[in-house]
């Protein structure tokens, strides 16, 4: 018999929740920091400049605000994927996780016509620094949601044996990837008027 | 979040709902906003900040579930924005001092 990782289910006594949470929260925190000091690179690098293209003269901001819709729409959805195994419903679960997956692949085939689109004219995060800082601040963001995808993917193919043998785990993994879905989505909120609108 | 009966989960789908659609909104409103094309780029700068920000606080609130969280996250967060401002602050700063 394999000992059991404590915690996993049950409220940690010294913090009240569960270990997972935490470990998540704090992981966020320094994801945080890793956006956070490219943002202040971008502020740095702007501001410093003599002339600084707008977003919207060079970048879509049609295909940005599909994507926006995109990737609200996949947090929902992923909330909606953890309610309903709170709920006891594993079949609804797979549907919305299911559809967050689809949400998700939608937002990097947008984000791939954009780059296409780039890259077809030559323009690469050599061209300068406005291409530089929104083909590294898009691509870090973007690898989040290829990431995202697979524990997504990894959780919603796996879930029929998880939900049979630790269903409160399970649902407990799944709102820990949840969390990690919507700092993604948060992050692109900011990224969103930040490189397209201003 | 501490444990829910359905019932309750029933009441919070509803308001995911709800915040689905704020958050459509504030991005049709966010993009609108730059249409008009403002002279001054502070006021421009400050208002796609301040419904980001508007944006990004529901989607932490709700469906992060930060309204009903544990203390510890709390301080964790505290913390967290602390040094994040300190990280904007640094640009500032050089360009300032040089």
């Amino acid at each position: 018999m394999t000992e059991e990782i404590p915690y996993t289910v049950q409220e940690h006594p010294v913090t009240g929740i569960y270990n997972g949470k935490l470990g998540l929260w704090l992981f966020l925190a320094s994801e945080v920091m890793l956006f956070g000091a490219l943002f202040s690179s971008y502020v740095l690098l702007r501001v410093g400049a003599p002339s600084w293209p707008h977003g919207w003269e060079l970048l879509s901001v049609p295909l940005a605000t599909l994507n926006t819709f995109i990737l609200i729409g996949s947090s929902v959805t992923m909330v909606m994927a953890w309610a309903s195994l709170k709920m006891d419903d594993l079949g609804k679960f797979k549907l919305y996780m299911g559809l967050t997956l689809v949400l998700s692949f939608g937002f990097l085939i947008v984000k791939g016509i954009e780059y296409g689109g780039k890259f077809s004219h030559g323009i690469s995060p050599a061209t300068d620094n406005f291409y530089a800082t929104y083909f590294t601040l898009t691509g870090l963001h973007g690898l989040h949601v290829i990431g995202g995808i697979a524990v997504n993917a990894y959780l919603l193919i796996t879930s029929g044996a998880w939900w049979k043998s630790a269903p409160a785990h399970f649902t407990n993994r799944v709102e820990c990837a949840g969390l990690y879905w919507h700092f993604v989505d948060l992050v692109w909120i900011f990224l969103f008027p930040t490189l397209y609108l201003l | 979040m501490a444990d829910h009966s359905a019932d309750d989960i029933r009441k919070h789908v509803r308001v995911y709902m709800a915040v689905f659609a704020a958050l459509a909104v504030l991005t049709v409103v966010t993009v609108a906003v730059s249409y008009l094309h403002i002279e001054s780029v502070a006021v421009t700068v400050a208002i796609a900040l301040f419904i980001a920000s508007i944006k990004g606080g529901l989607v932490a609130a709700y469906f992060m579930h930060l309204i009903s969280e544990e203390r510890i996250i709390y301080w964790v967060l505290i913390l967290t924005v602390f040094f994040f401002l300190v990280l904007m602050v640094v640009p500032i700063l050089t360009d300032t001092l040089s």
